[in-house]
């Protein structure tokens, strides 16, 4: 019973940070270049110009639902599946996520360094 | 890249890894969280690990935002994943634990993903990139 609700957990960490990382990437790339802004017009400037973009705020409630999993799952106490299985398969998820809807070049290069790190973070937990 | 946007980097790695830390130590001193209860995990940043965790997880998410608004999620993600790394070093340093050798594996894993991915251009999609412009020219126009 505990490694369904672990499994559930994992699968909610997934599927809510990676919507939660989609849509703050989106909504950071319309806002352009926080350093340059800061710099041009204040830090004021970077706070309401981030948080008067909608996506923004879906962004964060998705990423609350993602924490909230893990702390759930972490309080399972199966630390060493919860964490290295929900980390490894957010970083290909996102990579397939980012390459259909950011509509980034996920060449050769970055499918690599994606799965080079989703296999080693599940080995560190071995 | 400049030398200012690897120390953003360096930040969410550091930053992550702290918060979570201190929330796995936070979160194991509450126990299991019950699904009848579930009013106990709203209660649970009232643990001092807990709410420390939570405080490095807003550096954390300052500079993880700051990081996407110039490079892409494909890059940012596997470039600040050395903490996992960093955990495991501290560990043997600081606990004198021993790292298994399945364990070195995955930590020279991390460091190629790393590696390969800090290699190549942190933005790749944000201009349309016209047939006479190189890829290359286009992102180090937005690295500079």
């Amino acid at each position: 019973m505990k490694d369904i609700y672990a499994w559930a957990a994992i699968g909610l960490i997934i599927l809510a940070s990676t919507t939660g990382d989609v849509l703050l990437s989106y909504s950071m790339k319309r806002v352009g270049d926080v350093g340059e802004l800061w710099k041009q017009r204040g830090v004021l400037a970077v706070v309401g110009r981030v948080l008067a973009t909608p996506a923004f705020a879906l962004g964060l409630m998705a990423m609350g639902v993602a924490f909230y999993s893990l702390l759930f799952g972490l309080s399972w106490g199966n630390l060493s599946l919860v964490v290295p299985a929900s980390a490894s398969l957010t970083f290909v998820a996102n990579a397939v996520a980012a390459k259909i809807f950011l509509h980034e070049r996920v060449g050769r290069r970055r499918w690599i360094a994606a799965l080079l790190v989703a296999g080693g973070v599940v080995l560190m937990a071995v | 890249m400049t030398f200012r946007k690897y120390l953003v980097l360096a930040g969410i790695t550091i930053f992550s890894t702290a918060g979570d830390s201190l929330l796995a130590r936070g979160m194991k001193a509450l126990g299991s969280v019950s699904l009848h209860d579930l009013s106990s995990l709203l209660l649970a940043i009232l643990n001092p690990w807990v709410a420390a965790g939570i405080l490095f997880l807003l550096a954390f998410f300052a500079c993880y935002m700051s990081a996407l608004s110039w490079a892409d999620l494909t890059y940012v993600l596997p470039a600040t994943s050395l903490g996992y790394v960093l955990v495991a070093l501290i560990a043997r340093f600081t606990f004198h634990e021993a790292i298994s050798p399945t364990r070195w594996v995955g930590i020279s894993l991390i460091a190629a993903g790393v590696g390969f991915v800090a290699a190549g251009p942190s933005v790749t999609h944000q201009h349309e990139i016209s047939a006479n412009v190189s890829r290359e020219t286009v992102s180090s126009e937005v690295e500079s």
